[in-house]
C-alpha cells in the first residue's frame, strides 16, 4: 500500500495546524455508522434543539396545511396537473410560462450553495425533510418506547406482550404520520377537499393511489427505518454541500487546541499530566442523530445540526468551564488565522449574484406574463397564391393562448405589410377560449402591383374586443413572387 | 482483503492469490437476495401473464392468461381516438357541407383531420395543400388555393366536383381557323382582353367562353380575362391550346380530367370533409349566407 508516500511540506503548511485533525487517513479509521446498528440519539434541550424544532415546523407545517387555504373559492396554491395550470392566489401560470420554475429551482439551488458556503449544511441540519421527519419519527419513538437506554434494551429484549405493544404502537403511529405525509403531498396537486372526498370513498384514480403509496412507503422507510443512512449513503446533497465548505465556512467544530488531551476528570486525584477541557463524556456522540463523533472534525456524516453544541455546553456548565468547546467556528478561526470579511468570500458572492439574476428573471417573467400569447405561422406550401384579379394572397395560422380567466372575442389588425392589403378570416371576431390554445386561419390579400419584394415584414396585432389592453403581437412576413 | 483493512472474523474461501489476496464469503445482504428472488418470481408471473413462447407445432404460441395482444392494445388506443372524433363524425353525417362550414368547431375539426384524406386522395394531382402539379405542358391539375374556379368555388360547387369528377372540354381548332386567326386570338387572350378582336365573336368562341370572355361556370369554360391560367398562359401556349383543344381526343390535346370520387373511392362524409377542407385553402367563395339548419 501507499504508506510510504511522503506528503510535500507545502501541502501540510497550507492548512496549518489543523491538518492532523482533518486528515482522516493518517490518524484514525472512519467511524461512520454503516447501518449495522440503530442510532438512538439522546434528546437534550438547548439553543440549537429549540432552533431546529422551530425551523422544522416553520418550514413544514405549511406543507401539511397550506393546501387547505382557499382563495376566491378555489385552492389558493394548486399545481393543477390535470388541467395543466398552476394557481397561486389570483395568479394563474400556464405551462408556457413554466420556464420560471427552472429559475425558481436555480434560486433554490444557489441559496443552498450560498448558505452552505457561509455556514455549512444549514439545510441538512435544520430544514431538510429527511432531518425533520426523522426527528419527528424518533420523537414518537421516544414517547412510546422511552429514552435511548430503554430503547436499546427493548431492541434486544425477547418478544413479549409489552414489546409487541410498544413496537406495534410505534409503527402504527409512524404509518399514520407517513400516510398523512402522502396525503399532504397529494393535495398540492389536486383540490384538497376533492381529494379527501375521493380518498374516503376509495375513488382515487390509479395515479393518485400510486402517489399516495409511494409517499407513504417512502416516508415510512426513509424516516422510520433508514434515517441517517439516507443522509450518509443516499443523499447527493451530502456530497455537494460538503465540498462547498472551505476554511472560511463556519460549522460545528470541536476546539482541538482547547480540548486535547482529553481525559476523564479524576475526582480528588492529583493531575498527572496536563489535561484539556474535553472530559471524554461522549455526550456529543450520544446526542448526534447521525452517530458521528464531532471531535474527529468535519466529516461526511455530520449534518451540522448543532445538537452536539447544546450537549457540550451543558457539560461545560456543569464542570464550570467556559462554553464553546464545540461551537460554530471556521477552520481559520480554529487555526488562529484572522477571520476574513464576508466580502472576501468570492464564492458566496458569485452564488448571490446568480440568485439575484434568477430572481430578476422570475420577477420579469411574472410581470410580463401578459394576458394572451400569439404565435403566427406563415403557410409554407404554398408561400403565396396568385389570385384571379392579380393580387397575392398569403395564409397564416394563428395560435392564441388566452391566459385570462374568461373567454373573449378578438379582432385582428396588422401593421406594415403591403399597401392596400386586406385581412380576411377574422371578420366574425373569433372566440378565444381561456386556459387553452385556440387557432384560426388568416389570409392577407394584397394587390400584386404593390407587392414588389419577395418578403415584407408584417406585424399582426390581436386584441380583445372588450379590452384593448388585452392584446398580443407577432411579426411575420408577407411573401410575394420574385420580380 | 488487504492487511490494512481487516474485516475481522469473516471467513474466506481459503484460496490465496499473490501471497495475501483472499476472498471473503460474505452473504449478500438480505434485501438484495429478496430482490433477486422477487425478480425471479416476477419473470415467471410475466411469462404466464403475457404471450411468451412459441410452441413446437408451428405457427402457434402460448397466448398468456391475460389474453393480451399488441393488436388489441392498438385497437383500444384507437377506440380512444375514435371516441374523441366520434362526436364530430356523428354530427357531420347529416349535415350539408355548407352547414359544416358555418360551424366553426366542425370546420376546425375538418381542417385538422382532412389533411390525411387530402394527402391520400387529392394531393397526387393537386399537390400537397392544393398547390397544383405541373407536367411538361404546364399545369397538370388546378391550383386549389386561389380564387379561380372553372366549375365554381362555392362550397356546394366544390362538393359537386368531388362527387362527380370533372372533364374539361374544348374543340381542337387547328382545322377550323387559319394560322393568322389563331395568332390574333391568342394575342388578344394573352393580354386578358379576348373581346378586343371581332374574331372572338365571329369564330364562335363566345359560345363557350361567354360574350364577355369570362367563361361559363356550368360548362367549366375558362375565364379568359383574369390572370390565372389553367394551361400555359404565354402566347405560344395559348395558340397550342386553341389548336389542339382540351380532351379533344387527339394525342396532342391538352388533358384535364378529374375522376368521380363518390362511391367506391370515398364515403359521403369524407367527400363533405374534403369539400370543406379544399374550401378552406383560401379560395373558397362565400355563398349567400348559408341557410342555417
Amino acid at each position: 500500500m501507499n504508506q510510504e508516500v511522503v506528503k510535500p511540506e507545502a501541502d501540510k503548511k497550507e492548512v496549518g495546524e489543523v491538518t492532523t485533525i482533518y486528515n482522516e487517513f493518517e490518524t484514525w479509521t472512519w467511524t461512520v455508522n454503516m447501518g449495522d446498528k440503530t442510532i438512538h440519539a439522546k434528546r437534550m434541550p438547548g439553543f440549537f434543539r429549540t432552533f431546529k424544532d422551530r425551523a422544522q415546523l416553520a418550514l413544514w407545517l405549511p406543507f401539511f396545511f397550506l393546501p387547505y387555504l382557499r382563495w376566491n373559492d378555489k385552492q389558493a396554491i394548486l399545481f393543477d396537473i390535470d388541467h395543466r395550470q398552476f394557481h397561486f392566489f389570483s395568479l394563474t401560470v400556464l405551462p408556457q410560462d413554466i420556464w420560471m420554475l427552472s429559475l425558481l429551482l436555480l434560486v433554490a439551488a444557489m441559496t443552498l450553495f450560498a448558505v452552505t458556503s457561509v455556514a455549512s449544511r444549514v439545510w441538512c441540519g435544520y430544514f431538510c425533510f429527511q432531518t425533520a421527519w426523522t426527528d419527528w419519527f424518533t420523537w414518537i419513538e421516544e414517547k412510546i418506547e422511552g429514552n435511548p437506554t430503554a430503547r436499546r434494551k427493548l431492541d434486544v429484549a425477547p418478544w413479549d406482550f409489552d414489546k409487541i405493544k410498544k413496537k406495534g404502537l410505534k409503527h402504527l403511529s409512524w404509518a399514520l404520520l407517513a400516510l398523512f405525509t402522502g396525503i399532504s403531498f397529494s393535495i398540492w396537486f389536486v383540490d384538497a377537499f376533492d381529494y379527501w372526498n375521493m380518498l374516503i370513498h376509495f375513488q382515487l384514480p390509479m395515479v393518485g393511489w400510486v402517489t399516495l403509496f409511494a409517499f407513504f412507503a417512502g416516508t415510512y422507510i426513509l424516516a422510520g427505518l433508514l434515517r441517517e443512512q439516507t443522509c450518509i449513503w443516499l443523499c447527493p446533497y451530502a456530497r455537494i454541500q460538503a465540498v462547498m465548505n472551505d476554511s472560511q465556512t463556519i460549522l460545528p467544530t470541536y476546539d482541538y487546541t482547547r480540548g486535547e488531551p482529553r481525559g476523564k476528570i479524576r475526582r480528588g486525584g492529583e493531575v498527572v499530566a496536563p489535561q484539556g477541557d474535553c472530559i471524554d463524556c461522549f455526550q456529543c456522540v450520544q446526542v448526534c442523530p447521525t452517530g458521528v463523533d464531532i471531535r474527529n472534525g468535519q466529516q461526511l456524516g455530520c449534518i451540522t445540526c448543532g445538537l452536539c453544541i447544546d450537549a457540550c455546553d451543558s457539560i461545560m456548565d456543569k464542570i464550570e468551564k467556559p462554553r464553546g468547546l464545540i461551537r460554530y467556528a471556521s477552520l481559520d478561526e480554529l487555526s488562529g488565522k484572522p477571520a476574513k470579511k464576508m466580502y472576501q468570500h468570492p464564492r458566496t458572492l458569485v452564488y448571490i449574484g446568480i440568485i439575484v439574476l434568477a430572481l430578476g428573471g422570475i420577477v420579469w417573467g411574472l410581470t410580463h406574463l401578459g394576458s394572451m400569447t400569439l404565435k403566427v405561422m406563415h403557410e409554407r406550401q404554398p408561400l403565396y397564391v396568385s389570385m384571379s384579379d392579380g393580387s397575392i394572397q398569403n395564409k397564416y395560422d394563428f395560435k392564441l393562448l388566452n391566459k385570462t380567466n374568461k373567454d373573449f372575442q378578438v379582432k385582428v389588425t396588422a401593421e406594415g405589410g403591403i399597401k392596400d392589403q386586406v385581412i380576411i378570416g377574422a371578420e366574425h371576431q373569433p372566440l378565444i377560449h381561456h386556459g387553452r390554445g385556440t387557432s384560426f386561419t388568416i389570409f392577407v390579400k394584397a394587390p400584386g402591383k404593390h407587392a414588389n419584394k419577395d418578403t415584407t415584414p408584417i406585424q399582426f396585432r390581436v386584441e380583445s374586443v372588450e379590452d384593448p389592453m388585452v392584446f398580443a403581437e407577432y411579426t411575420s412576413k408577407f411573401y410575394a413572387p420574385k420580380k | 482483503m488487504s492487511d490494512k483493512h481487516n474485516a475481522g472474523d469473516v471467513p474466506t474461501t481459503g484460496h490465496v492469490w499473490d501471497d495475501d489476496l483472499g476472498d471473503y464469503i460474505n452473504q449478500p445482504p438480505k434485501w438484495w437476495m429478496l430482490g433477486l428472488t422477487a425478480s425471479a418470481i416476477w419473470c415467471v408471473v410475466y411469462f404466464i401473464y403475457y404471450p411468451s413462447i412459441p410452441l413446437s407445432n408451428g405457427g402457434t404460441w402460448f397466448k398468456g392468461v391475460a389474453g393480451w395482444t399488441a393488436i388489441n392494445e392498438m385497437e383500444a388506443d384507437k377506440s380512444v381516438v375514435d371516441e374523441v372524433r366520434g362526436k364530430y363524425e356523428a354530427k357531420l353525417k347529416d349535415m350539408t357541407p355548407a352547414a359544416i362550414l358555418a360551424d366553426s368547431e366542425l370546420t376546425e375539426y375538418v381542417t385538422r383531420s382532412g389533411k390525411v384524406l387530402f394527402g391520400d386522395n387529392c394531393a397526387a394531382c393537386h399537390g400537397q395543400n392544393g398547390v397544383g402539379t405541373h407536367d411538361k405542358q404546364g399545369l397538370f391539375a388546378p391550383i386549389l388555393n386561389d380564387d379561380d374556379w372553372l366549375f365554381g368555388g362555392k362550397i356546394d360547387d366544390i362538393h359537386t366536383s368531388i362527387v362527380g369528377g370533372r372533364q374539361g372540354m374544348m374543340m381542337a381548332h387547328k382545322d377550323m381557323l387559319s394560322e393568322a386567326e389563331i395568332d390574333t386570338l391568342a394575342n388578344a387572350v394573352a393580354t386578358g382582353k379576348p373581346t378586343s378582336t371581332p374574331l372572338f365573336t365571329d369564330k364562335g368562341c363566345v359560345a363557350c367562353h361567354g360574350a364577355d370572355g369570362k367563361g361559363i361556370q356550368a360548362m367549366g369554360s375558362a375565364n379568359l380575362t383574369d390572370s390565372v391560367w389553367r394551361f400555359d398562359g404565354s402566347v405560344e401556349g395559348i395558340k397550342y391550346t386553341i389548336k389542339n383543344g382540351v380532351n379533344a381526343g387527339t394525342p396532342e390535346t391538352r388533358v384535364a380530367v378529374m375522376p368521380a370520387f363518390q362511391g367506391a373511392k370515398l364515403s359521403d362524409a369524407e367527400i363533405k370533409k374534403l369539400a370543406v377542407y379544399v374550401y378552406k385553402f383560401g379560395g373558397g367563395q362565400a355563398d349567400a349566407p348559408a341557410a342555417a339548419q
